[in-house]
């Protein structure tokens, strides 16, 4: 078999040049930020800004109800709720005869209260309902899961830049937590852009690539090290050149099996997990991306110390990207 | 490398074993796990309510109420020891977290202070002549009596203590499917009840404080008295559950409460057929009630919950023995209901729901058939991926590594306990996707030696030798992240970062030592010259 196994036919070593591109890929990837950034924030409503919040972090209740196999009638709903104050949103849910119910109770109502008349009114109304889920986030609750997310993405970026600093020094963590903060920001667009809910699983699909993204610098970053200890005179562009095509294949096929997974669940995950298994199938592959062009550079920029015995004989002269 | 350790081979074959056997469990129909014998572990994964279904309900304490309570009590108590000196006083209230009044003549100030300061309150335990309250002065002859932050802070915790044993103990009493019950940070109480069970009902069972007590009608208390909203001191208005618009004007002061209740059950009134909660009061509470039912006959009494009036019948004869009957409209459930909730006695604190998760037993059924649908064909995809890329014997070897780790993760889950949610099975998935990255980074350094010319057995020692600093420091970074989600604070993103957690273990053990033993074994017994994959 002239085909199989795949990896005989793939290319053994691959020469190109990334850091010859990272002019026009950070010019390209610091406009990417901006505009996530701006879709991020604008309009400025809080608490999330421009991203289709959800009940995890503006409180309120989602409800699916459902009349299945006979098909929901919205205007009744909208009639059953008449006077409660409730400005609900009645949309189709994931099956006939389903429907999703938001709603937030009026300020200072019992939360729980409330829902327990919706359901009174909608079972009088309606006949035979059912209730096949309800989430109900009271507004303490909702503050303190939003801020406890934020500061949960703030930790996870500097946990992994202390790892790294720790493991190799501190130009790499620096490199790794610049490419971090690009995958974080870019995700966030994403999820702008997408209108995906932004709620809990969505912070946790984000600190997931936070992981994954991590896990492919210190790959690269790995194979750098150790191509810097060999090769003491080449010039850093040409090792970080170097590395990267070494580590290529490896990337390639372990970004492969990620989005293999991920696609499945996106397909057949059901709604829940929908949202989540986008967000991290963009992650893997902007984590892969900026691995290559985002965390390398940047450790150009600062410059590496590359061995005592080395800098006696060589001032290095740190390549600038900008 | 490739003389193998024996150590390394006990351990894969013991992990490998032991997985099995916490895995088989889940594969085992009911009655087949039921027949298994003593020694076999018996437990299946634990599904998360998003997965079987059920409702969790967050609800916080409401310690602003307890405080108002005990000071508005307090404000009582205040008026009857100035009383009883004969100091006069005006602006008695309560206003927000203190007491405050205004006493009439500056001479006695002086002496109210000192009243006030021995009376009301509890003594502070630990501290000898110390009290949970301070009194003390303002300008005007004003005076300001407020909770010692600490000591309120003591009884709010102690109260939520009381909250969940009397919660648990209504639970016990509706006979249901055991929710778990615990306590979240300081003033949170968590309740997961899984299955079918109605959440709305376990709301009511729940969430009612249940304070029950007998108050006398004020019958002096004039019609337009009421209807104008004029209380007179000492007097409450209070609203009927009966419905009728009809407010009832009662004396603070309640003759008996629940807490004096021994046994409360529901019954049929013998003569009307209405369902009814027949009640015994215990030595103390009998005896009160005899003795005002007795000095009242002809008058009123409320019987009042929660602060409304369920009935109010007048009394026609003195009710000794100590034992009744409440008619309110009741159906047989909601007699049943009230019921319960009586022998389970009052919440000291009222409570209220700040968050509810309900998902429906079908929804959790669809959740699970989603979760594995994607599971197999997520899973079957990569290893047709890596028996392309790698071939028969090496890809293989990885797939026999991922099946290693897959039975050790749900036997670890299993076996802990921990509980699986669906975004935990989304984790489940993409830790297995990607443990194969560790057979490839191994694979790919084997590769990279042997194009740099070192012989075949080099090349595999250092493939392993090398490929674990990456695959240590690769695998760290989930773990870091994992770690933070634990702390998000909602149990389908922990049941995700557990699952994470578990698999980067896993992983780490089956990727490098199962691969090292079963590449080792394949060295020995095939004594190759080239390497298939390079």
């Amino acid at each position: 078999m002239k085909f199989w196994p795949l990896i005989k036919v793939l290319p053994v070593r691959t020469h190109f040049r990334f850091v010859r591109l990272a002019r026009v890929f950070a010019t390209l990837s610091v406009l990417a930020i901006a505009g996530s950034l701006f879709l991020t924030l604008y309009p400025f409503k809080p608490p999330c800004g421009g991203l289709a919040c959800g009940i995890d972090f503006k409180g309120g209740t989602v409800m699916e109800v459902t009349t299945a196999p006979k098909p929901i009638d919205a205007a009744k709903v909208h009639a059953a709720l008449a006077g409660m104050n409730l400005h609900e949103v009645v949309q189709p849910g994931g099956s006939v005869g389903s429907a999703l119910l938001r709603f937030e109770a009026p300020n200072g109502s019992d939360i729980s209260a409330t829902v327990t008349q919706v359901q009174a009114r909608l079972k009088q109304s309606l006949g035979a309902v059912r209730f096949v889920s309800t989430d109900v986030v009271g507004p303490t609750v909702s503050g303190e899961l939003l801020s406890s997310g934020l500061v949960g993405l703030g930790v996870a970026i500097l946990a992994m830049l202390l790892y790294i600093w720790f493991r190799f020094e501190l130009q790499f963590g620096l490199g790794a937590v610049a490419a971090l903060f690009h995958d974080v920001f870019l995700t966030f667009g994403l999820i702008a852009v997408m209108r995906i809910e932004f709620n809990l699983q969505a912070v946790a699909a984000i600190l997931t690539i936070i992981g994954y993204s991590m896990n492919d610098t210190v790959v690269v970053f790995d194979r750098f090290r150790e191509n810097l200890r060999k090769f003491k005179s080449m010039p850093l562009a040409d090792v970080i050149d170097m590395s990267i095509n070494e580590m290529l294949t490896r990337t390639i096929i372990t970004s492969m099996t990620a989005v293999l997974a991920l696609v499945a669940l996106a397909v057949f995950g059901g709604p829940t997990l929908y949202g989540l298994s986008v967000i991290m199938l963009f992650g893997i592959a902007i984590g892969t991306y900026s691995s290559i062009y985002i965390a390398a550079p940047v450790i150009m920029l600062w410059g590496v110390k590359r061995g005592v015995e080395d800098e006696a004989a060589e001032p290095l002269k740190p390549v600038n990207v900008r | 490398m490739m003389n193998l350790a024996r150590w390394k081979v006990v351990l894969v074959v013991l992990a490998t074993v032991l997985g099995a056997l916490f895995t088989l469990p889940n594969l085992l129909p009911a009655n087949v796990r039921d027949g298994l014998p003593g020694f076999m572990p018996k437990n299946t994964l634990h599904l998360g309510l998003d997965l079987q279904g059920g409702s969790d309900l967050l609800y916080s304490v409401d310690t602003v109420a307890l405080r108002n309570e005990r000071l508005t009590n307090m404000a009582e108590d205040v008026r009857t020891t100035l009383r009883d000196k004969q100091i006069a006083f005006t602006d008695l209230a309560v206003n927000g977290p203190e007491i405050g009044l205004r006493i009439t003549d500056p001479a006695q100030a002086n002496d109210a202070l000192n009243a006030l300061r021995t009376t009301v309150g509890a003594p502070l335990a630990g501290t000898p002549g110390g009290r949970d309250v301070t009194v003390s002065t303002a300008p005007d002859q004003r005076l300001r009596i407020a909770f010692v932050p600490e000591a309120f802070d003591a009884e709010a915790s102690k109260a939520v203590e009381q909250n969940i044993e009397v919660i648990r103990r209504r639970i016990d009493q509706m006979g249901t499917k055991e929710p778990q019950i615990d306590r979240r940070g300081k003033n949170r109480i968590d309740i997961q009840a899984a299955g079918e069970s109605d959440p709305e009902k376990l709301k009511a069972i729940i969430g009612q404080t249940a304070k029950l007590t007998f108050q006398m009608v004020d019958e002096q208390a004039s019609p337009e008295d009421i209807a104008a909203g004029r209380v007179p001191p000492g007097d409450e208005l209070l609203a009927s559950t009966d419905g009728s618009a009809a407010n009832y004007v009662v004396r603070k002061r309640s003759v008996v409460t629940g807490e004096m209740l021994t046994n409360a059950q529901p019954g049929f009134d013998q003569q009307t057929g209405q369902s009814v909660v027949t009640f015994r009061f215990n030595g103390i509470g009998a005896r009160r009630f005899g003795d005002a039912t007795r000095q009242n006959i002809g008058k009123r009494f409320a019987i009042v919950l929660d602060k409304k009036v369920i009935s109010a019948p007048v009394i026609e004869t003195a009710i000794a023995g100590g034992s009744g009957q409440i008619h309110g409209h009741f159906t047989p459930e909601s007699a049943n209901e009230l019921s319960v909730l009586l022998r389970a006695g009052a919440l000291p604190a009222p409570m209220k729901v700040e968050q509810q998760r309900t998902v429906g037993a079908e929804l959790g059924a669809d959740a699970v058939k989603a979760g594995a649908t994607s599971a197999i064909v997520g899973l079957v995809a990569t290893m047709v991926f890596m028996l392309l890329i790698y071939g028969v014997l090496f890809g293989g070897i990885s797939l026999i590594a991922l099946a290693v780790n897959a039975v050790m993760i749900v036997g670890v889950m299993s076996f802990t306990q921990a509980t699986l949610t669906l975004p935990g099975i989304a984790g489940l998935i993409l830790t297995l996707a990607v443990a194969v990255d560790a057979n490839v980074l191994i694979y790919e350094r084997m590769r990279d030696e042997l194009r740099a010319g070192r012989k075949l057995i080099d090349s595999m020692e250092a493939g392993f030798a090398r490929a674990w600093g990456t695959i240590f420091d690769a695998n760290m970074t989930h773990i870091f992240s994992a770690l933070i989600m634990f702390n998000l604070g909602s149990g389908p993103v922990k049941g995700f970062a557990w699952t994470l957690s578990v698999g980067v273990l896993t992983t780490v053990f089956s990727a490098v030592l199962v691969t090292q033993v079963l590449l080792a074994w394949w060295f020995k017994a095939a004594r190759p010259k080239t390497l298939p994959i390079a």
